[in-house]
């Protein structure tokens, strides 16, 4: 490799991520540590109904037996120190007020945060036609939007003010795909999640707007824990994208979200995701543990779920959004850019469960590693006993930037039922003097190149975004690969 | 002024001993055709990659003066963007890299190194197609990944389509007559042919005198053992092609 490129790979993996500032609000936050009353006062300062405080308290329980036991999830292709679960804050919100009616009430400083993660809460959002909902640390900050969804009858609201108006809906799904047993971390996110978003679209509707979440930790050393819960109704139809930021702390901070998805007879949900967590330092001090559980249901026949993910950042990231493929003939589809530099560390992929008749899922995952990262693909395809006809295509592409990262596939096929069939297709390539080489011939520069290979590697990820967010994330992956810039 | 000069050329592949070059003079002048002939292992292919400015061979004695300039001083992109390009003998694929995306980056950065505004799109393609034509190259290939499914002859001609949109000073040919049959040779040859100009040199480099019936060069060179054994004009090549290179081989190197 020349010079100049081994250079340019090293300022790619040694950038500084873009935002690492923190917004000076007066914040209410929890001491440091974790019991049963911080369970009990995250729920009464929710005004949470008995049943929703009851549900947290089991959760707890099981999460302090996981603890004595020693159930730590730690199987996967990923070096860390596991988090002391007492020495995180498990709640912390802007302090003047828990919710807010309109954007008006919202503090300038809220607002500023947001418009310098280029999130404008404002009328420009109507124009690209997307209603965002913003978290900050723990507390939904603003939903926009929510008139013109409530005309078609969209429920789209924080999770905090779902508990509390459609505790009805809320109650029934919830922890119907994660229970809270499913494991340690689910068990966490269930005892003292905080906030997060509840959608529900009713029978026969399509979602006239991209629905748009953005998370951001704000405070030192919280813990960010909201949980998603999205239900589909027969016929429905509904898009949804979430984006998440952190500023750069010294010590690592732990996200542990979940989320939920139920999509009933011929419902699709489409649910894609642009992470961009702080991953720490270029040493690999600091930065966000990226633990979460994601899974849908596809419940009715004729059912569509569909995951897209754009990781690229966190310090450690274990995740993989998961479809139950249980109504006859249903969908999953898992699309996924891992982008991994420094000292990053993902092992992530997906679980397609298949359980109904004649259902078919697909899997395109491209991981991306550069400095001295680590990068895994993990995946697994189970076909139960009476899946007839099930069907799988999976596809994992590597590509390595430099030669001092590591690309890793870990596929695990679980076959009950003859007629199954499974295809799988691994490919794993360096970036090759090649090709730079006949780029640099047509006159592009190291960056030049380097973008245009790496975006063409994840064509066909980028290309199942919505659209307003496939430029953004082209623009994200651009950022990481500047080498130039920070 | 000579548009290329090469004097004296010493190479050897980087981390290994063996030298491959041994001493090349070659002078090019713009609106020049010169070809290189040889067998194989001779050095011809090292040749074009030294000029494109591939790392894996280190220049241990000579100069190549382009332009007046001091060429080996140069970036590979920097070449480029002076108008230096390298049709490949082997065109490397670049996945879900669309050639729109790909040409309009390399056109517009060698047009913005010549002082020239960037292309908008509706001039873009319409350059494409125009020159699309040049080569007989079905448009629609445009719209798919660089070098991506394309048979043996659409990459060569692909090549000559880049060659079409960039408008080098210096066209490099690798064996682009390698693989190709002789309607497809007939086809680029034509190409090349048309691209011909008084400001445009070309350096073809191959193994068989065939191409040299479409494409009628000024000057044939000999290449042999890291040398240039003869030039001549066309009536070299026939004759190589006629006795073969033993005789050149025979011959005891000069100093």
């Amino acid at each position: 490799m020349s010079t100049s490129e081994t250079e340019y790979l090293e300022n790619v993996a040694n950038q500084e991520y873009e935002h690492g500032w923190r917004t000076d609000i007066e914040s209410e936050t929890l001491p440091e540590g974790l019991d049963e009353n911080i369970v009990r006062y995250i729920s009464e300062r929710k005004d949470e109904p008995e049943w929703l405080l009851e549900w947290r308290l089991k959760a707890f329980r099981y999460f302090e037996r996981q603890v004595e036991e020693g159930n730590y999830p730690d199987w996967a292709h990923l070096d860390y120190e596991r988090p002391d679960f007492q020495d995180m804050r498990y709640f912390s919100a802007p302090k003047e007020k828990a919710s807010y009616d309109s954007l008006d009430e919202v503090p300038d400083e809220i607002l500023e945060t947001f418009e310098r993660l280029g999130i404008p809460l404002e009328e420009q959002k109507a124009l690209t036609g997307v209603a965002v909902d913003a978290v900050m640390d723990s507390v939904s900050v603003a939903t926009t939007f929510k008139k013109k969804l409530k005309e078609k009858g969209v429920i789209f609201m924080s999770f905090g003010e779902a508990a509390r108006e459609h505790p009805e809906i809320v109650k029934k799904y919830l922890g119907r795909v994660v229970p809270y047993t499913d494991n340690l971390f689910a068990a966490l996110n269930s005892a003292v999640f905080s906030d997060g978003s509840f959608v529900y679209v009713p029978e026969g509707v399509t979602c006239p707007m991209e629905l748009s979440t953005y998370f951001r930790i704000n405070d030192q050393n919280t813990g960010q824990f909201e949980r998603t819960l999205i239900i589909a109704e027969p016929d429905s139809y509904v898009s949804y994208l979430e984006g998440c930021t952190a500023p750069m702390n010294q010590k690592h901070q732990l996200h542990a979200a979940v989320v939920e998805l139920i999509a009933h007879e011929d419902a699709e949900i489409k649910y894609s995701t642009i992470q961009n967590w702080y991953p720490g330092t270029k040493d690999g001090e600091g930065g966000v543990y990226n633990l979460v559980t994601k899974r849908g249901i596809c419940e009715g026949d004729r059912s569509k779920i569909s995951w897209t993910q754009l990781e690229t950042g966190s310090a450690v990231t274990q995740k993989y959004p998961s479809v139950i493929l249980k109504g006859d003939e249903s969908v999953g589809e898992f699309y996924s850019v891992a982008f991994t530099k420094g000292h990053q560390q993902a092992d992530t992929g997906t679980k397609m469960h298949h359980i109904g008749k004649n259902t078919k899922s697909t899997i395109i995952s491209k991981g991306i590693s550069a400095g001295v990262s680590n990068n895994s693909y993990r995946g697994l395809v189970k076909v139960g006993k009476n899946a007839e006809n099930a069907r799988n295509f999976s596809q994992c592409d590597s590509l390595l930037l430099g030669d001092q990262c590591g690309a890793h596939t870990f596929p695990y096929i679980e076959i009950g039922n003859p007629s199954a069939k499974v295809e799988h297709e691994a490919t794993t390539s360096k970036v090759g003097e090649d090709q730079m080489f006949y780029c640099h011939q047509r006159g592009l520069g190291e960056e030049e190149a380097l973008k245009l290979i790496v975006n063409g590697f994840c064509q066909e990820i980028l290309a199942e975004l919505p659209m307003e967010f496939a430029v953004e994330a082209k623009e994200l992956l651009a950022i990481e690969l500047e080498g130039s810039v920070g | 002024m000579a548009l290329l000069e090469v004097e004296n050329l010493h190479v050897s592949v980087e981390d290994e001993d063996i030298e491959i070059l041994k001493g090349v003079d070659l002078t090019i002048n713009e609106g020049e055709v010169h070809a290189i002939m040889g067998p194989n292992g001779s050095g011809k292919s090292t040749l074009a990659a030294v000029l494109a400015g591939r790392e894996e061979y280190v220049v241990t004695e000579g100069s190549i003066r382009y332009k007046g300039e001091d060429l080996l001083e140069l970036e590979v992109e920097e070449r480029a963007e002076e108008g230096v390009f390298l049709a490949f003998q082997y065109p490397v694929e670049l996945p879900g890299v669309s050639m729109t995306n790909f040409l309009r980056e390399a056109v517009n950065s060698v047009r913005e190194a010549r002082g020239e505004e960037e292309l908008g799109a509706a001039d873009f393609l319409k350059l494409v197609r125009e020159r699309a034509k040049l080569v007989d190259l079905d448009p629609d290939l445009v719209k798919r990944s660089v070098n991506q499914g394309f048979s043996g002859g659409e990459k060569k001609r692909n090549e000559i389509f880049q060659l079409a949109m960039l408008e080098p000073t210096l066209a490099v040919l690798d064996e682009t007559d390698s693989g190709l049959d002789i309607d497809a040779l007939r086809t680029v040859s034509d190409g090349v042919n048309k691209l011909r100009s008084d400001e445009r040199a070309f350096l073809l480099i191959t193994h068989y005198q065939r191409l040299l019936d479409y494409i009628e060069p000024d000057y044939v060179h000999v290449m042999v053992n890291g040398r240039i054994a003869e030039s001549g004009d066309k009536d070299l090549a026939i004759r190589l092609e006629e006795e073969g290179y033993e005789r050149f081989q025979r011959e005891p190197a000069a100093a």
